[in-house]
């Protein structure tokens, strides 16, 4: 079986509970069980995880690097955004 | 009970826990022939992995048996400095890694096997051999989704990967009668409390067996022959180049750490 008849899914992991899912690979397989059962198996054999997500890749929307000018460089000049632009008062003390 | 039958069960035991450790580390060393040989990465660590988890199983019987020996044998000794005849591992586990479906029906025939033997052994009277059972079945459960998973993948796959299942099947299933059967050693040990009534999973196992088997499409086959011997140490030529692989290190450079 070669891996270019297979799906690729992205493989989040969350190590704790009460974190949250982190990115940490990904695995071929064949539909969403198996892939599961891979990312069970590449990725949690030091006991790293209580909770594994699989999605598939092609479902993940993703921004590309052509999109860094209009999509972050708007927000460089924009320093109010930030809570640490406001001087509070201090009656508010830590807000 | 008189200090004689203490030792005869300590000595059945001994030769018991010798048997379930010779099954693990022999189907471990088999299945660990597909590391670097999977047919794509993922199966390749999956499989590994479920190598692992044998040879885990078998280094803890092992140790039990040195411990119960008490001679100065080690794990080691049970495992590199044995000989084909002295094995008792049940022969379905000695046999060649062969094609994928059949690594697959072999793990399929012994894990719905151990999926019925591990609970039971967990109420063994022998609290060491409960324990081993306890942390064993864990890992059972998800080996039985693997191989269950994929018997009906392939089965109801392609054309190809469905004619491999069955040779496969039918190629097995004789060695699968040895599974359940009882000798007097084990007979005495159920008695005390001790081993697992094997025979009396039979009829469980066949129809585990035969409702995932049709559920892939397959075919159990007629019972028209059955091959026995590994527990009396009469095994298939195929150990004896399974222990000259396995036990070479350990033989030339003896007692060699790093």
């Amino acid at each position: 079986m070669a891996n270019d008849t297979m799906d690729l899914y992205e493989v989040f992991i969350r190590s704790r509970r009460g974190l949250d899912h982190k990115h940490v690979g990904s695995v071929h397989a064949e539909d969403q069980a198996q892939a599961l059962e891979y990312a069970r198996d590449c990725y949690t054999r030091r006991s790293e995880g209580v909770s594994i997500w699989v999605v598939k890749s092609d479902d993940i929307c993703a921004s590309q690097e052509d999109d860094s000018e209009s999509f972050y460089d708007p927000s460089d000049d924009k320093p109010y955004r930030h809570a640490m632009y406001y001087q509070l008062p201090d009656a508010v003390n830590n807000m | 009970m008189d200090s004689m039958q203490n030792m005869d069960l300590k000595a059945a035991t001994l030769e018991y826990v010798t048997r379930l450790g010779d099954d693990s580390v022999v189907l471990g060393h088999r299945i660990s022939e597909w590391t670097s040989n999977g047919p794509f990465l993922e199966e390749d660590i999956a499989l590994s992995n479920v190598a692992l988890d044998y040879i885990g199983r078998a280094r803890m019987y092992y140790s039990y048996a040195a411990e119960l020996a008490d001679d100065g044998r080690t794990e080691d000794d049970f495992a590199y400095l044995r000989d084909e005849r002295a094995f008792r591992n049940l022969l379905i586990n000695e046999l060649p890694r062969g094609d994928f479906a059949y690594t697959i029906v072999r793990q399929l025939f012994v894990d719905v096997f151990n999926s019925l033997y591990l609970p039971r052994l967990m109420q063994s009277a022998d609290k060491t051999i409960a324990a081993i059972a306890a942390k064993a079945i864990k890992e059972t459960q998800y080996h039985l989704r693997r191989s269950r998973d994929w018997t009906l993948r392939l089965g109801d796959g392609t054309e190809e990967s469905h004619q491999r299942m069955q040779k496969a099947l039918d190629a097995l299933w004789g060695y699968t009668h040895e599974m359940f059967e009882l000798d007097a050693l084990e007979q005495q040990l159920v008695e005390a409390g001790v081993a697992v009534d094997s025979t009396a999973l039979k009829s469980a196992w066949r129809d585990q067996v035969a409702a995932i088997v049709e559920e892939a499409t397959l075919t159990c086959p007629e019972d028209s022959w059955a091959v026995r011997g590994g527990r009396i140490g009469y095994h298939t030529e195929n150990l004896g180049h399974l222990l000259t692989e396995m036990q070479f290190v350990h033989r030339s450079y003896p007692g060699c750490r790093w």
